[in-house]
């Protein structure tokens, strides 16, 4: 190992890259609160369809918070964000190739066992 | 191979920390979280599944979850939002503190953790054993029994036309949020384990994995109940 490398590593081995401010902690956990009363609240709102769009896209602006900040992933190496990408994409495939078959067979109607 | 380890020996925590197949604590602490951020892709594979089979009986059912839904108990699956929520704030500054090595405020958090978790399992419990009670649907006169078990299952009246579906509805929310609640059981017991550990004093800023990596656990179950929170309690409360 030369010595700049070693440099390099002996920075890096304190282990602590970055320490998130305290701050920003209880920002993100009045935003994650301030989401859940709008969650709440637009579910007495009639919006139609667009009632479960607007829950599902709130529930993605905070999970998206959490990952980001509560799970340090904005501070995370770029090979972290790409297992983080690829976990979404395969579920992206599960669930649009799902829903691709299910949204779209206008002759496959729901068991009318269960009326 | 060792020459980390003989270089960095005035880090005595540090060093004696690092497994012997890695140069750094940098290269070590990058490995370990991208192992756990590898076993969290398969859990979001594993819960994406009742997800996805929620969102289709969703579109077909859609009036027998909307009444059964209507049936979960509003105020306590939200304090238990806020709970849990808030228990990822405080694991948060368990790992901040742990990071800037702060024993004591390390272990009070994950202390603190520990109970917010345990009241979330407690409400839960309410909440589950409620549902095993004939009680009367909040609209018109219906009597319903909501665990959808063979002889308890129960739902006349009004709603007796679309009971089944209402039951499918109960499976789905006693599935999601049974597997949502055996998660923070097992959690809590790591969570046991290492609290144990912070207050034997064995975290520093140069290796607190461990807390880290609990962190990221706890964090994922909380971002399940975000996306279940709304999804069951919150089908349709208008109209």
């Amino acid at each position: 190992m030369n010595s700049r490398m070693d440099a390099h590593a002996h920075h890096a081995d304190l282990g602590h890259e970055h320490v998130t401010p305290l701050g920003v902690y209880f920002g993100i956990f009045g935003a994650l609160m301030a989401l859940t009363a709008i969650t709440v609240g637009v579910a007495w709102v009639n919006l139609g369809s667009l009632n479960i769009l607007v829950a599902l896209g709130v529930a993605l602006v905070k999970a998206s918070l959490v990952v980001l900040y509560f799970m340090h992933l904005k501070y995370s190496s770029k090979l972290t964000w790409i297992v983080v990408a690829s976990g979404l994409f395969w579920m992206m495939i599960l669930f649009g190739i799902t829903m691709a078959d299910y949204l779209t067979r206008g002759w496959m109607i729901s068991p009318t066992i269960l009326h | 191979m060792s020459d980390a380890v003989l270089t960095h020996g005035a880090h005595a925590p540090a060093s004696t920390r690092l497994q012997h197949h890695f140069d750094t604590m940098a290269q070590q602490k990058e490995a370990v979280t991208l192992g756990m951020w590898v076993f969290l892709v398969t859990e979001i594979m594993f819960f994406g599944g009742m997800f996805a089979a929620y969102l289709i009986y969703r579109m077909w059912y859609y009036q027998g979850f909307v009444a059964a839904s209507r049936e979960l108990d509003l105020v306590l699956g939200g304090i238990n939002t806020v709970v849990l929520i808030g228990s990822s704030l405080t694991v948060a500054l368990g790992v901040h503190a742990a990071q800037t090595g702060k024993k004591q405020q390390t272990v009070n958090y994950l202390l603190l953790t520990g109970v917010l978790g345990l009241a979330f399992l407690v409400i839960k419990y309410f909440e589950y054993s409620s549902k095993f009670d004939l009680h009367a649907a909040h609209h018109g006169a219906s009597m319903i029994r909501l665990f959808p078990g063979a002889g308890i299952f129960e739902v006349t009246g009004e709603y007796a036309g679309i009971a089944s579906q209402m039951r499918i509805f109960m499976v789905l929310y006693f599935a999601l949020t049974g597997m949502h609640a055996l998660h923070m059981i097992i959690g809590i017991g790591i969570l046991a384990v290492i609290t144990r550990m912070a207050m034997k004093g064995e975290f520093t800023p140069h290796w607190y994995a461990p807390v880290e990596i609990f962190g990221l656990y706890w964090h994922f179950v909380d971002i399940v109940w975000i996306f279940l929170f709304p999804l069951l309690y919150l089908v349709n409360r208008h109209g």
